[in-house]
Formats: C-alpha cells, structure tokens, sequence
C-alpha cells in the first residue's frame, strides 16, 4: 500500500535590503536545488511556496520530510536572489502549518 | 542538554569596527555561542580587548585565534614556540606536504586547513590523519567555497572533501566544520553549516557535533592549558601556600 507523503513546513527569513517578488524568490530556490541535487533529486523534493510576505521579508515552503535536510543546505547555499546580495535563514520547521505560526509568535 | 555553538573562523576585517562589530552581533543573533577570529601579529592589544568586550556584550564567547601559514616545518616549530601561550587557538594553513606532516604530528597545533582553491595541495589522507589522531588535532572545514563555489570548482571539492571526511572518520581526527567567511550575507546558521556538511556525506549528528561539540572541546582544553593553574593533563594546582 503507499504510504501518504509526509510533510515538513519551513518557515524562511530572508537577510537582504532589497524586496523580491515570489517568482524570484522560487527561482532561487529551484535554482540552488538544481544545482546542488540535479533534475532528479529535486523531484523529490516536493518544494512549494506556501506563503510570502515580501515587505516583512518571510517566506513559508513546503518540503517532503526526507528532503529537509537537502533543502536546508540548498538554501544556505543561496548567496544572490535576482543577481542581489542575498541570504536566507530557516526561521523553523514543522509538520502543521498551523504548529509552524505557533512557534514562530513563542 | 542545550547544544552550544561555535563557530572557529569568522574573518571580518579588523580594519572596519562598524563592519566586525555587524559580524559578531549577527553571529549571536545566528545563534552561536563562542566565536574564533583570526587576529594577525600585529593586531594591539587595545583591539583584542575590544573584541573580547564586543563579543561580552553580546553574550558570545571570544577565542583568539592565529592562522599560521609556514613555509618551512622548522618555521612552522619556531612560531609555535613563540606564540602558543599567546592564543587559544593554532590553525595551520598547509601549503606543503612536509608543513602539513609536521602540523599534524604536533600537539601545540590544534587546526589543520588546506586550500580549498588548489586541490593538488590538499594533503589531508591516510598518513596525514594517522599522525593527526595521535597528535590531537583536528581537520578544519571552511564552508565558504562550498557557498561561493559553482559547477566542476564545487563538484571538485565536494568530491575531495567526501574523501577527506572518510579518512577523518576512519582514524577518529575530529572534524571541525567552520564558516571561513568575510562577509555578513555569507554567514549561515549552525544548522545550515551542518546541513551543508551532509554534501559531503558527514552524518546529521557527526555534522552537529562538527559546529558544536569538537570545536568548543578545543577551546576549553587550550583555556585549561593557558590557564596559570595548569601543570599537565588531568594535574592542577588548587592552592598555593606554605601550608602546602
């Protein structure tokens, strides 16, 4: 039988003085996957925008659980976003959206 | 038990206060808890104290640190002997296999670095890391070329240091994973140098331990060497007096 597909949500902080929009932000994340894990390995990755606040510079995205790892050391490896100074720092992660907005107000 | 942080190579230019005194409040917003900067020679006295202070204030822990880079492994045993007492931390910089044997073997050396750019001089295998294992030092990893590096120059050195890790592990060198950068945008999290460490195959907890628990080991072991109670390992005095 398969099994369903754990999640992990990441909530994302993004350390730059300029405003991106959600594309340019995506693209960089698929970017640095890309790079790091190739075609195949991103496709298992599960990577989705779930939330972007671009003035507030915060981000949410949703990973499978096995990938978090991977997808942790593709964004630390973020250093441009739209050829800008870029960095971007995982705030928290959890399983629930929901948990994820509760420890980040604690 | 609370994990404590460190990490041993932030590089700001001494140079530029407004620029270090950025790098250290953003090291403990990152969350660590004992920093190393590299100080040259002839850095004052003044500025060490205002480093050490800065770091106070901000609630992190200062290791003074000195990158040696030899040419020569008796220019390598005459710096030692000259600045051992004077800084918590020795990394060496090896250039060269016979600098990279004697920094290896020697116990006043407590890091061993290579150059991430010439992958020919990248002296760290088996008979390297059998005398660093007696020699208690350990293998140094920056993390900025894996950030900065792109396409075969990254693919090289993941490949070589996937390598060099196996060998580390192998004849228990503890590995030391560090930032190495310059620059605000490229410091990361404690989590994220772990999880960068995972590209070249270093297990989640080993990688932890890599940015926590080997790092601040060394710190404390050199702090109780320099310390003016210290006499050899595992003897103290614990009080002086004629009653003694």
């Amino acid at each position: 039988m398969l099994k369903k597909e754990r999640r992990r949500y990441l909530a994302l902080e993004i350390d730059s003085e300029e405003t991106f929009s959600s594309k340019e932000l995506m693209n960089a994340l698929w970017s640095a996957v890309l790079k790091l894990y190739g075609e195949y390995g991103a496709s298992k990755t599960g990577l989705a925008l779930i939330d972007y606040n671009g003035e507030k510079r915060f981000a949410v995205i949703r990973v499978v659980h096995i990938a978090v790892e991977n997808v942790r050391a593709a964004i630390a490896s973020i250093t441009k976003i739209a050829e800008k100074p870029t960095a971007i720092h995982v705030l928290n992660v959890s399983g629930t959206i929901k948990s994820l907005y509760k420890k980040l107000k604690q | 038990m609370k994990r404590i942080y460190a990490d041993l190579h932030l590089c700001p230019n001494l140079n530029n206060e407004r620029q270090t005194a950025r790098m250290i409040r953003k090291a403990a917003a990152l969350g660590y808890r004992l920093i190393a900067i590299p100080v040259p020679l002839s850095l004052t006295e003044k500025k060490v104290r205002w480093l050490r202070n800065l770091c106070e204030e901000v609630g992190i822990e200062f290791a003074s640190r000195i990158d040696l880079k030899p040419r020569t492994p008796r220019e390598l045993i005459v710096n030692l002997r000259r600045l051992r007492r004077r800084f918590e931390i020795i990394a060496v910089l090896c250039e060269t296999k016979q600098v990279a044997r004697q920094a290896a073997k020697d116990r006043r050396v407590d890091l061993l670095n290579f150059p991430a750019i010439n992958f020919r001089r990248r002296f760290f295998d088996k008979a390297e890391a059998e005398l660093a294992s007696s020699g208690l030092t350990a293998f140094e990893i920056d993390v900025k070329p894996l950030i900065m590096f792109e396409g075969a120059a990254r693919v090289r050195l993941m490949s070589n240091l996937r390598k060099e890790v196996a060998i580390a592990q192998k004849f228990r060198v503890p590995t030391i994973v560090s930032s190495g950068v310059s620059d605000e945008l490229h410091m990361r999290k404690p989590r994220e140098l772990a999880a960068l460490a995972s590209l070249f195959d270093l297990k989640e907890t080993a990688a932890l331990e890599a940015v926590s628990k080997n790092p601040v080991a060394i710190v404390k072991r050199n702090r109780e060497k320099l310390s003016p109670r210290f006499v050899a390992p595992g003897i103290r005095v614990i009080r002086r007096g004629k009653d003694c």
